[in-house]
Parts: structure tokens; C-alpha cells; sequence
């Protein structure tokens, strides 16, 4: 009853693991094809350092001792070969590589740096210095935040809200793509002009006794709404 | 360490010709050898208010283009062996001018020079961008009213995006140069103030040159005002920008005209 065999010890571990190699398949001239890899090695040195590489003899006839010359002209090179395929294994010695069977042909991974993963975009900028006259920018995905001023002859236009951490004196317009809910806020209001989603004011009709003041502007309906913040 | 330095303001008329040579001419006279370079290719000034316009040979563009070495183009003014003048072309326009041209001249200046003083066309076209390409420095020189005022900020914004230093991710150290300042219009607020100012431009103050006919007077004797008249208000006002260029710090303070009794007494003539 007590037949139980003890799993024995395995001493030796065999696993599988495939690797993909480089396929050499030379062609006639051989001495020809040894030039073209000696292009390829001229142009970029150390291409095939480290990397296996198999010989593909199908669509040659070569005796024993051309293989063994052609392994010899590889070697100088610095490639060695992992193995042989496409021969009759008579032809190859103890002390050349093995012959191999079953390859697959698929397609070279070539190492390049991974693409970054695209971030999602963000949905607001911060500006941290002051905006000068003349120039613009341009925000449509989002909030613009101005840690500065905005001088006189410059815009700001943003999808989003506009948030200006300094003095307003130039344009600045809010909800470009359509976003009647986006406002606009200044630490002081001297603005050209505001706009929300189409719907703008010029310094013109701004309440002479918000200027100076800070100050936020929204869209109530059509009507452009601008009040103190304090 | 060589400093270029350009001169600036987008608007005309301002003062950068004057203020150039002046301090130019004031740092020549605190012992630094100083080059004063004429951007301004076809209308020239640099030359007259120097006084050097009759001993002018090659230009700034000869030399960009192979005609003239630097050395023979580089005109020593007579008063100050310190101070250098590189006059512009008067005969060709700002598209004589390159970028790799222009650098190469910089670069050598540089080898030469402790400072490079850049005198640059008004606008914000070709001449202008090039003579702010190179700068280490910027005077950005301001006249205390809204045009100018507004122009100095989009100049500063270029500054700050056009020159190579910027393009390094580097800054490029900005001063404001206010002049024609008339103290008394400005306290009856017939002028912007020295703090409206300073809140747009948001950019340290080098100085403050009081209006004066002195000025006027210098440029006409072909004299920078600080060698002209060295007494005089904006002459101590040039000084005193040049000492803060320097690193030296200096009250702020607008100079004025020092009147004598007589005038004080005979101030105003009756009608």
C-alpha cells in the first residue's frame, strides 16, 4: 500500500526558448556577397555584435572546405555563426556549428526606443511670465492661466476659461470653441476687449468704475455680465 | 567677459541714437574699452552724434560682405581713446545685413571689446531683430508716453523669444531706459508716471534722463551728451545709467537742472 513513488530529483533541467536569428543566405560570388556585408558593416560598425546569426546555404553548392572558409571569412568579420541550415549535414564537421531544422521566417524587431505612451493632453496652460504686445496665445483645448500680465496689443484665446494673475490690457477670449460657460478672471481689468464664445465687449462698453478693479466676466444668455470680484 | 548690449525701443524718435552714444561714451570714460555699432543700415545717425561722419571709410556692411576687414571699418573717436565707433552703410538697406554675418562680427567684437554697444534701428523688422540677435543686454529705451510705452513691451516679448540667448532657454538681462522725462509735466499728470510705466513694462529701471536741451544741443556739435556738457542733468543721469550698467548701485533719482540765482530770481519773463 505504501508503493508510493517519491518523486525523484531532477538534476539536469531542460527548458525550450526560442530566439530570432539573423538569416545569412549568401549568394554566388561568394566573395561578392562578402563585399556587400563589408558595405553593411563600413556604414554602420558593430551592427552585428551580439547578434545570433544563422547560415542559410540552400542557394549555394558549397564543398566542405569552402564552408569552412566562408565560416573563417565571417569570423574575421566579427559575426559568428549559431548555425548552419540548408546543407546536407555530410558536408559539415564536428567543428563547424550545428545544422539546424525548422526555421520560421518572421519579421526583425529592431530596437528601437520605445515611442513614449501619448499622455493624455492636458486641458490648461500656465503661462508663468507677462504677456507681451504683439503676442498671442493661443489655448484651445482648455483653461489658460497668465502669471503676469497681459499687455496692451497682445490676446490670449483659450476653449476654456482665462485666468490672468496680473493686469488685463489686452484681449482676451474665452470659450473659442464654443464654451458659453467659460469665464474670464483678472486681478485688473483695463481690457481692449473680452470675449465669450462669440460674444465680446470692447473697453468701450466696460463700466469705467470696474477698471483697476479685479474682476470676472460671464456669459448669462446672450448677455456678456462683467462684476468685481471683491 | 565681453557684453553685447543693444540699445532698443520699436518706436522711432525716442532717444536709443543719443543714449547709445552716451553711454558708450560714459563707459569709455569709466576705462572700458566700449565699440558703438550703427544697425541702423541707411539711415545712419550713430556717425553724426559721434561727430565722426567725416572720417567714415567702411561700414558695418563692408565688412559683412568681405569688402573691409573689421580693423579698417572700426573709426577711434578723437576725445576718448577708449571708444570705438563701427558706422552702418547709408548707401544700402537692412537686407544687406545677415544673421551669420552679423554673428561673425559679434564674435569678433567680442575678442576686442569689454563692451559692444548695438544701436538698433526703430521697427521690429530685419535690422532690428539682427542688432537684438547677439545681446547679452538690453537697454530698452522709453518715452514716458502710451505708444512708446506699448512698443517697449513688444519689444521686450521679442527679446525674450528672438535672440539666440533666448532660443538657449538662456535670459537676456533687460533694463528700461526712460527719457525725456519732463518731472513737472509728470506731476500734473500730463505724462505717463515712472510707476505706470515700470507696471507694464514690468522690467528693472536703469535710469531716468530728464527732458533737456542739452541733449539737442550735443547731437548738433556731433558730442555725446555726457562729454558734451558733463554738468548738465541728463549728462549726470547717463553716468549715473552707465555706473548701474556697471553693477555699481546708484540712488535713483532724476537729476535737474542745476539753475543759478539769477534764474531762480528772473525765472519768468512777464508777458
Amino acid at each position: 500500500m505504501d508503493a508510493i513513488a517519491k518523486p525523484s530529483h531532477q538534476l539536469v533541467r531542460m527548458r525550450g526558448r526560442s530566439y530570432v536569428a539573423f538569416v545569412f543566405a549568401p549568394v554566388v560570388p561568394i566573395a561578392g556577397w562578402l563585399e556587400e556585408i563589408d558595405a553593411t558593416l563600413n556604414r554602420s560598425p558593430g551592427f552585428f555584435v551580439g547578434k545570433p546569426v544563422v547560415l542559410d546555404l540552400s542557394a549555394v553548392d558549397l564543398s566542405q572546405s569552402a564552408i569552412a572558409h566562408l565560416i573563417a571569412s565571417l569570423e574575421q568579420r566579427n559575426i559568428r555563426i549559431l548555425g548552419i541550415e540548408g546543407v546536407d549535414e555530410a558536408r559539415l564537421t564536428t567543428s563547424m556549428p550545428p545544422l539546424l531544422t525548422g526555421g520560421r521566417p518572421c519579421v526583425l524587431i529592431q530596437n528601437e526606443p520605445k515611442k513614449p505612451e501619448a499622455k493624455p493632453k492636458p486641458n490648461s496652460l500656465v503661462h508663468d511670465s507677462p504677456v507681451r504686445s504683439g503676442q498671442s496665445i493661443v489655448f484651445t483645448e482648455g483653461d489658460v492661466t497668465v502669471l503676469g500680465s497681459v499687455g496692451s496689443g497682445a490676446e490670449i484665446v483659450a476653449g476654456g476659461s482665462i485666468h490672468i494673475y496680473g493686469t488685463l490690457r489686452g484681449r482676451a477670449m474665452a470659450g473659442v470653441n464654443g464654451n458659453s460657460a467659460a469665464r474670464i478672471y483678472c486681478q485688473k481689468i483695463e481690457a481692449e476687449l473680452l470675449a465669450i464664445d462669440g460674444y465680446y465687449q470692447t473697453a468701450e462698453d466696460i463700466d469705467a468704475s470696474l477698471r483697476n478693479r479685479p474682476a470676472q466676466a460671464w456669459l448669462e444668455g446672450d448677455i456678456m455680465k462683467i462684476t468685481a470680484l471683491n | 567677459m565681453a557684453k553685447v548690449l543693444v540699445v532698443t525701443s520699436g518706436k522711432g524718435g525716442v532717444g536709443k541714437t543719443t543714449s547709445t552714444a552716451a553711454l558708450g561714451a560714459a563707459l569709455a570714460q569709466m576705462g572700458e574699452k566700449v565699440v558703438v555699432v550703427d544697425f541702423d543700415v541707411g539711415l545712419r545717425n550713430l556717425d553724426l552724434v559721434l561727430g565722426a561722419e567725416r572720417r567714415v571709410v567702411f561700414d558695418l556692411i563692408n565688412v559683412v560682405q568681405g569688402v573691409a576687414k573689421l580693423t579698417q571699418a572700426l573709426i577711434r573717436d578723437k576725445r576718448l581713446e577708449n571708444l570705438w565707433l563701427l558706422p552702418a552703410s547709408q548707401t544700402r538697406d537692412k537686407d544687406a545685413l545677415t544673421d551669420e554675418g552679423v554673428g561673425s562680427i559679434i564674435a569678433d567684437l567680442r575678442t576686442r571689446f569689454d563692451w559692444i554697444l548695438c544701436d538698433s534701428p526703430a521697427g521690429i523688422e530685419r535690422g532690428a531683430t539682427l542688432a537684438m540677435r547677439y545681446a547679452d543686454e538690453a537697454v530698452i529705451v522709453t518715452n514716458p508716453e502710451v505708444s512708446s510705452v506699448r512698443d517697449s513691451d513688444r519689444i521686450i516679448g521679442m527679446l525674450d523669444s528672438k535672440t539666440v540667448k533666448a532660443e538657449k532657454g538662456l535670459r537676456v538681462e533687460k533694463h528700461v531706459l526712460i527719457t525725456r522725462y519732463d518731472p513737472v509735466r509728470a506731476s500734473r499728470g500730463e505724462m505717463l508716471s515712472i510707476d505706470d510705466i515700470l507696471e507694464i513694462l514690468a522690467t528693472p529701471l536703469l535710469g531716468i534722463i530728464p527732458e533737456s536741451q542739452d541733449v539737442l544741443l550735443a547731437s548738433n556739435v556731433g558730442s555725446p551728451v555726457t562729454l558734451n556738457n558733463a554738468a548738465s542733468a541728463p549728462a549726470r543721469a547717463y553716468v549715473d545709467a552707465a555706473r548701474r550698467l556697471m553693477g555699481e548701485t546708484v540712488d535713483m533719482v532724476v537729476p535737474v537742472e542745476r539753475k543759478g540765482l539769477m534764474n531762480r530770481l528772473l525765472g519768468r519773463r512777464a508777458a
